[in-house]
């Protein structure tokens, strides 16, 4: 695949998920797409491997952009792309975006064959000033 | 608090840990269900509990190693926060200290973990966090107190998170209303710090 991948990542599955589908609503099969959320209980959480296997699961040779909701799901996120290590970290970035119009609005962006770069700023463009 | 010929136990030490997390769990989750999300001490305890596992695996392999395994697995089994910013305080522990180290060589690895965790967490001292406690600690493992007293300090260290307004963390969201509450991860980092000292003062 050489659309940019996306890869949600929230406290809870079912943001996670319920994401995804409108994501897929959006741009069908054309991005690599994977979410991951929740502990290892069931609970609310995210857990560092469950976020690797997801970056697995969308990796794309033009990297992938992670979506991230409350501060452990980025402090994962961060830990989970330094164990992934080079040289494929340097093409993964953690968007400073609402998770839903976040994931969205980049993976709308990635389909049209946008670079790595163009989608992240077109997430960028819905943080919070 | 760290002898320089004994070889450390990390296997001890690792079990002292488990057991005290474990025996607070309820105390650190309630604790943080009144300024975070209430996870804390399952958390903790579930990620101690997976290092418990691997002790007979750790209990052979040098102190650096076994240390670098710890972090890692409490990286990948905490599942909050809590487990990038306690593994990657092992993790560097475990990438700093030789395989026979001085209480100095202790004290240096200590402050550069304890910068990765800084790091690992965007934060600083004074914000109600771990490194509240980790802070002190280091200062007086390198002004060369006795383990018991490190130990005292991490208590008080950690009460001292109460008036505290919190910058980090889900405590943040709720600006003035988190004074008056001791922050749950200075509490856990207190709660292993007075393991690993009374472990490491009943082995000297």
């Amino acid at each position: 695949m050489k659309n940019v991948g996306i890869v949600i990542v929230s406290h809870s599955p079912k943001v996670a998920e319920g994401t995804a589908d409108m994501v897929r609503q959006m741009v069908g099969e054309e991005v690599p797409l994977a979410w991951c959320g929740g502990n290892a209980d069931g609970g609310l959480g995210t857990q560092v491997g469950d976020i690797m296997e997801a970056i697995d699961r969308a990796w794309s040779e033009a990297g992938v952009a992670i979506l991230v909701d409350l501060g452990g799901a980025e402090t994962n996120s961060e830990m989970a792309v330094e164990m992934i290590g080079e040289p494929r970290s340097s093409r993964i970035v953690i968007c400073n975006a609402p998770i839903v119009e976040g994931a969205v609005m980049a993976a709308t962006e990635a389909s049209g064959g946008a670079s790595l770069k163009e989608v992240v700023a077109t997430a960028h463009e819905l943080a919070p000033a | 608090m760290v002898a320089t010929t004994d070889r450390i136990d990390v296997a001890g030490l690792a079990s002292a840990v488990a057991d005290t997390i474990s025996a607070h769990a309820e105390e650190l989750t309630a604790l943080d269900q009144a300024i975070g999300d209430g996870d804390h001490g399952l958390n903790m305890k579930r990620g101690f509990e997976a290092v418990r596992a691997e002790l007979p695996a750790l209990a052979g392999k040098p102190l650096p190693d076994a240390l670098k395994a710890i972090g890692t697995k409490l990286v990948m089994t905490v599942g909050g926060a809590s487990g990038p910013l306690f593994g990657t305080l092992f993790m560097t522990l475990g990438k700093e200290l030789p395989v026979e180290p001085s209480r100095a060589d202790f004290a240096t690895a200590l402050g550069k973990a304890i910068d990765a965790v800084a790091a690992r967490g965007k934060s600083q001292a004074g914000q109600k966090t771990m490194l509240d406690v980790l802070y002190p600690v280091s200062e007086a493992v390198a002004g060369g107190k006795p383990a018991s007293e490190v130990a005292d300090i991490a208590d008080a260290a950690a009460e001292a998170t109460k008036p505290m307004k919190a910058m980090r963390g889900r405590a943040s969201f709720l600006g003035d209303r988190s004074i008056g509450h001791v922050d749950a991860g200075a509490r856990s980092t207190a709660l292993i710090t007075r393991a690993i000292a009374e472990t490491l003062e009943r082995g000297a």
